[in-house]
């Protein structure tokens, strides 16, 4: 980095720029946005906390101690096991054909891969039951072979990965493409092998935005909730994933159960805002440290 | 189809094979599969499904919320990224992280937390009731979960907008003798129109298809709180796939024009308003 000089001047002594707002129109500005941000974003979260701990510490704890919710939990963990990295290594696959190759028909491909993100999660279940139910297109032929897949463990998985299909590729297309080829052409023509290319010249370049990718598809498939809810079934124990599994204890009137299984939910979701703008921040600093 | 030009890199036969077969088998075979089934039904029956009064109700709900609550986006979420890239305050760093939140929040958690809240007794809500304004169980409960889904759409479309906008142009308006409203309406505000329409088509967009966070905020009565995305729902739970398919296609239609909305939006102000 080049360090700039700059003429300091005192500050009370500058004058008010042309294009800066007077003080009460700037703190009632900052004011309406912060009341709006904290009556939308803060009192719901502060709201999880605080019904999950309504009736004491004793009892948030021994919201766990459940068969069901343990067993939600696991499948939760296995459906996000699954779904992430198969769509991790479909990311990778994308951004290396669309990035370093030019074809025909990429800029359709390139929206086909975001075609998930608009489709709505209730639709993004119902074609999997359509394809795959009792009544389905090839559903009556894997029941045959009782192989269950609607009301079962991979109708979830499948509809998991519908839901988070494009987060890595989208992170990582437009990093890939902005990279461009020259690095690896050059490993390539000192003699590396495609593989040694993709490990030692493209991996270290890209891994930022993947873990960026994966961190936020992640934190999609362990809260997906209407894409799953259609392929469920809602069998307690057996189909259920923790989002699942609030709406259950909450429809039956267990708040502070609901709540406190939600509060999982939540500190994921807080984890996922620290990781992100830590990634983030770890991301400029090394755009700002390459300039 | 494609024609390997200008590389001399390997792995593309493998990695684009890879992606179309991936895509094809998770996405576009399902979603097609769809449309067939829809096409089982004739032309009359597929319209007598799709405009049934509960349906339009449906529609009328779910289109004008999720309208209403990109408009209420429009404005908060430039006012928040105004007040981000413009201006310094303690916690500002907090603030940001904190506006992906509805990203990151499970949806049924943000359903539950929302209905908590409005319901009568609930913090806010225990506030409005004397007013006899009622949020939880009615639309203005749809209106609300929407409006908190949407946010993040427009701030983080308008945010990278603003913090590349040159300063210089805001000063040239000024020395020629606008206002700091003037120079805000005649001169920012027309600049960020292209991100501005853009955050609202993908905050309608994704309200439009929204199911977890209005279900339990909604009260899910027929004809008066029931969105689209939930009478697919009572559909397939009734084992009426027919019915249910058609309203998806009904739906999946809409998406396919708010994407296509979304690509043109993107290359209109590409072409438009990029820097020279």
């Amino acid at each position: 980095m080049v360090p700039t000089a700059t003429i300091s001047t005192p500050r009370r002594a500058a004058p008010r720029r042309v294009t800066a707002e007077p003080p009460f129109v700037r703190w009632l500005l900052i004011g309406v946005a912060l009341l709006f941000l904290g009556l939308f974003l803060v009192v719901p979260l502060a709201a999880v906390f605080a019904e999950a701990f309504a009736k004491g510490i004793g009892f948030y704890f021994h919201s766990f101690n459940d068969a069901n919710t343990l067993a939600a939990i696991k499948l939760t963990f296995i459906a996000a096991g699954i779904a992430v990295p198969l769509n991790c290594v479909f990311g990778v696959a994308a951004a290396w054909a669309i990035a370093k190759f030019d074809f025909r028909g990429k800029t359709v491909l390139i929206t086909l891969i975001d075609l998930p993100f608009s489709v709505s999660p209730v639709v993004s279940g119902m074609i999997y039951v359509l394809l795959f139910g009792a009544q389905g297109l090839v559903g009556p032929w894997f029941i045959e072979h009782n192989i269950q897949i609607i009301f079962a463990v991979p109708g979830i998985v499948l509809a998991t990965i519908f839901v988070t299909f494009p987060f890595v590729a989208r992170e990582l297309i437009p990093l890939m493409q902005a990279q461009g080829r020259t690095e690896e052409e050059a490993a390539h023509v000192l003699g590396a092998s495609g593989w040694q290319t993709f490990w030692r010249v493209t991996m270290p370049n890209i891994k930022w935005g993947l873990i960026y990718g994966v961190i936020l598809c992640n934190a999609r498939a362990m809260g997906e909730f209407g894409a799953v809810s259609v392929v469920s079934g809602h069998i307690r124990g057996q189909t259920n994933t923790i989002p699942l599994h609030v709406e259950i204890l909450y429809n039956e009137y267990n708040f502070v159960g609901a709540f406190a299984v939600a509060s999982l939910l939540t500190f994921l979701a807080i984890v996922t805002l620290v990781l992100k703008t830590w990634v983030e921040r770890k991301n400029t600093a090394l755009r700002g440290a390459e300039n | 189809m494609a024609n390997k030009k200008n590389s001399v890199l390997p792995g593309f036969k493998l990695t684009l094979g890879y992606t179309v077969l991936y895509l094809g088998l998770i996405v576009l075979i399902p979603l097609a599969c769809t449309f067939w089934k829809a096409s089982a039904l004739t032309w009359d029956q597929f319209w007598h499904i799709v405009t049934a009064p509960r349906v339009m109700a449906s529609y009328r709900l779910s289109f004008g919320a999720s309208f209403l609550a990109a408009l209420i986006n429009l404005f908060f979420g430039l006012l928040v990224a105004w007040v981000l890239v413009r201006y310094q305050f303690w916690g500002k760093r907090f603030v940001d992280a904190l506006v992906d939140l509805p990203f990151a929040l499970p949806t049924a958690v943000a359903g539950i937390a929302l209905t908590a809240i409005y319901a009568p007794n609930g913090w806010i809500g225990h506030w409005l009731a004397p007013l006899g304004i009622k949020v939880a169980y009615t639309r203005l409960g749809v209106l609300v979960a929407l409006t908190f889904i949407g946010l993040p759409f427009l701030v983080r479309t308008v945010q990278p907008v603003l913090e590349d906008f040159d300063r210089e142009i805001e000063e040239s308006a000024a020395s020629l003798g606008a206002n700091r409203w003037q120079t805000f309406w005649r001169v920012t505000l027309p600049m960020l129109r292209p991100a501005l329409l853009t955050g609202f088509t993908l905050a309608f967009a994704r309200a439009l298809g929204e199911y977890g966070s209005v279900v339990f905020i909604a009260g899910n009565m027929p004809m008066k709180t029931e969105i689209t995305p939930l009478l697919i729902i009572t559909k397939l739970e009734e084992f009426d796939y027919p019915g249910a398919t058609a309203i998806a296609v009904v739906m999946l239609v809409a998406s396919f024009v708010l994407l296509l909305a979304i690509n043109f939006l993107q290359w209109w102000s590409h072409r438009h308003y990029a820097p020279v």
